[in-house]
């Protein structure tokens, strides 16, 4: 460690003003600051210090994100050999391998094209690389599909970076979380990799060997087909046992990374427990319309509420997308609206567009363009409030 | 050309486009360039439009009472607007059928009522006509480079010619389905804008 601190010294005049480098400083500091902790002190006046930096709070996000990423990993494998019914043959670690394979590519040039792009307009704009992608990287490749192919990858990574943060004047300012808006550019640019049952599991469109009776579609695909019996069951759901994006099966890894989000008060639990109550509570009165109606064909009306919960990238989404500090609302009890508002129009979106299999995506998107609206009457709402008290003593 | 009538054809190219820095004529720009086609027609006709809307209102301007202006323009430029429909309709049929109303629609542009506010109303007919040949070329410009990137990335052909090789597609290149949806004409504009701004300091407003 000293050895590299001492590196990293001795390197540093090339890269400050006048040296070598002087172009690539914002990279070296990059690095540094990955390495070790700043060595930036207070110089003037009195501030409240905590040791909890914007660093620190993006490693712990992506802490988060490990157990569905590893679930997910296994997943790949899991779904992959299922279809070809060697699962049962398989090791643990043969299985996990084979997922790792798939998903590490997808994440490295994630990360890649992110970073590179990010360094660029640092350099150009003259600031340090933000943090902000450290987090979006890893989000990136959770989200979509595993049959992904790579330079779709590249292409919505720098769609997003570029249109999503840089052109709003970077990280903290974009009004859209970037990670979601890369998935939607590919979902409405390439519809054909990012939906239907044919992307999911990997290799499908040309393996050989199928098992009789395997389709590849995921839950969400049965109900919107219409095809209850076919679907998952609850716990299968529940674990993750489904196909699906890379990252978004398993909504008990999900429970795990929320808990720690939860635990040091990263992510916000007003919004994933609003959420959570806004699917329910459409995902009720739907379950109650349809209760005894038989003539209703929608398989939305038929399936009990908290399905929805288990259900494609609504764990996902609620729990790493829809508390994203930046793009969600600030006021408190904006976030109760916020969050109950995305679990809405999910289940909105699932139920009653059949174009879109999945709705967390789009409502998400959709709330974050309203987030700063919410926030402005909360504001005005407390305004009129107070001032009310006024007249009221005069 | 003297040189102050070559200024008054090359300032909307750049420094007062009217799509990129005035910001008007969005509606069409993003409405019928999904191919470049189109995008040139509908170019063409508005810089016809403006040019000869400018041209005549300014032999007029002398004998229009002020109260009554709006209404004697818009006269001269719906006669001109129907003029070029049926042309339109006689000689390209097919692309007249992809503009659709857009032509009709024209008469609404914003760029064609204020060129005439601004310039044919208090000016000669000869540099009028200069400057609504400059402002409608400079919106035909912007047309042009979104259609353009638009027909490329979103169908792979130019004017209806295949450009993208076969072989790029069989290595799993696609056609990009987002160019053909409206937003993406707006991020391409965007984009424009960006690039443009960036290039010349003088067009942000100092704060």
């Amino acid at each position: 460690m000293k050895g590299l601190r001492n590196y990293l010294d001795k390197i540093k005049p090339n890269f400050s003003k006048g040296g070598k480098f002087e172009k690539l400083h914002s990279f070296y500091d990059a690095i540094d600051t990955l390495l070790f902790v700043p060595n930036k002190v207070t110089s003037s006046g009195s501030h409240i210090r905590d040791a909890i930096d914007m660093k620190r709070t993006m490693f712990l996000v992506v802490i988060a994100l490990i157990p569905a990423l590893l679930f997910g990993m296994w997943n790949v494998g899991y779904q992959h050999f299922n279809m070809l019914g060697l699962y049962a043959d398989k090791t643990f670690w043969e299985v996990f391998a084979f997922g790792l394979i798939k998903v590490l590519p997808i994440v490295v040039v994630s990360y890649a094209t992110g970073l590179t792009i990010e360094i660029i307009f640092a350099q150009y704009r003259g600031h340090d690389v933000p943090e902000g992608f450290f987090v979006t990287g890893m989000l990136i490749p959770l989200i979509l599909p595993v049959s992904i192919p790579l330079w779709m990858v590249v292409l919505a990574t720098t769609f997003a970076v570029i249109i999503g943060v840089e052109a709003f004047g970077g990280a903290g300012m974009n009004i859209f979380n970037p990670a979601l808006l890369a998935r939607a550019f590919l979902f409405f640019a390439y519809p054909s990799q990012m939906s239907g049952d044919k992307v999911w599991v990997a290799g499908l469109p040309t393996a050989e060997g199928v098992v009789d009776g395997f389709s590849g579609a995921t839950p969400l695909a049965h109900i919107a087909q219409n095809e209850l019996p076919k679907m998952a069951s609850f716990s299968d759901m529940f674990y993750g046992f489904i196909p699906g994006s890379i990252g978004e099966t398993s909504t008990f890894a999900i429970l795990i990374g929320a808990l720690l989000l939860i635990w040091t008060g990263i992510g916000s639990w007003k919004i994933m427990l609003s959420g959570v109550l806004g699917a329910l509570s459409l995902g009720a009165l739907l379950q109650w319309i349809g209760h005894g109606n038989p003539e209703i064909t929608n398989a939305y009306f038929h399936i009990p509420a908290y399905y929805h919960l288990v259900l494609g990238g609504f764990a996902f989404g609620i729990v790493f997308m829809a508390t994203d500090p930046v793009s969600a609302s600030q006021t408190e009890k904006g976030k109760w609206i916020y969050g109950f508002l995305i679990g809405v129009f999910a289940v909105l979106i699932r139920a009653f567009n059949p174009a879109y299999p999945e709705g967390v995506m789009l409502a998400i998107l959709l709330l974050n363009a309203w987030a700063s609206l919410i926030d402005h009457y909360v504001i005005e709402a407390n305004i009129k409030k107070r001032l009310k008290r006024i007249k009221i003593k005069v | 050309m003297s040189s102050k009538n070559l200024k008054l054809f090359t300032t909307p190219f750049n420094l007062q486009n009217p799509v990129t820095v005035q910001v008007l004529g969005i509606c069409s720009a993003l409405a019928v360039t999904v191919k470049l086609k189109p995008a040139i027609v509908m170019g063409l006709s508005v810089t016809i439009v403006t040019a000869f809307s400018n041209l005549i209102i300014s032999y007029m301007r002398d004998y229009i009472p002020p109260r009554i202006r709006i209404i004697v323009q818009l006269v001269v430029v719906a006669a001109l607007v129907i003029l070029v429909d049926q042309i339109l309709r006689a000689f390209v049929y097919d692309v007249s059928k992809q503009l659709s109303v857009y032509v009709g629609l024209i008469i609404t542009n914003c760029i064609i009522m204020g060129r005439l506010e601004a310039y044919a109303m208090g000016n000669k007919p000869w540099p009028s006509f200069v400057d609504g040949l400059g402002n409608g070329a400079g919106y035909a410009m912007i047309l042009i480079i979104i259609g353009f990137t638009r027909e490329l990335l979103g169908s792979g052909s130019l004017l209806g010619h295949h450009v993208v090789p076969n072989a790029f597609f069989q290595a799993g290149y696609m056609n990009n389905g987002m160019m053909i949806m409206p937003p993406m004409a707006l991020i391409v504009v965007g984009l424009i804008i960006w690039i443009q701004r960036s290039k010349n300091p003088e067009l942000i407003e100092s704060k």
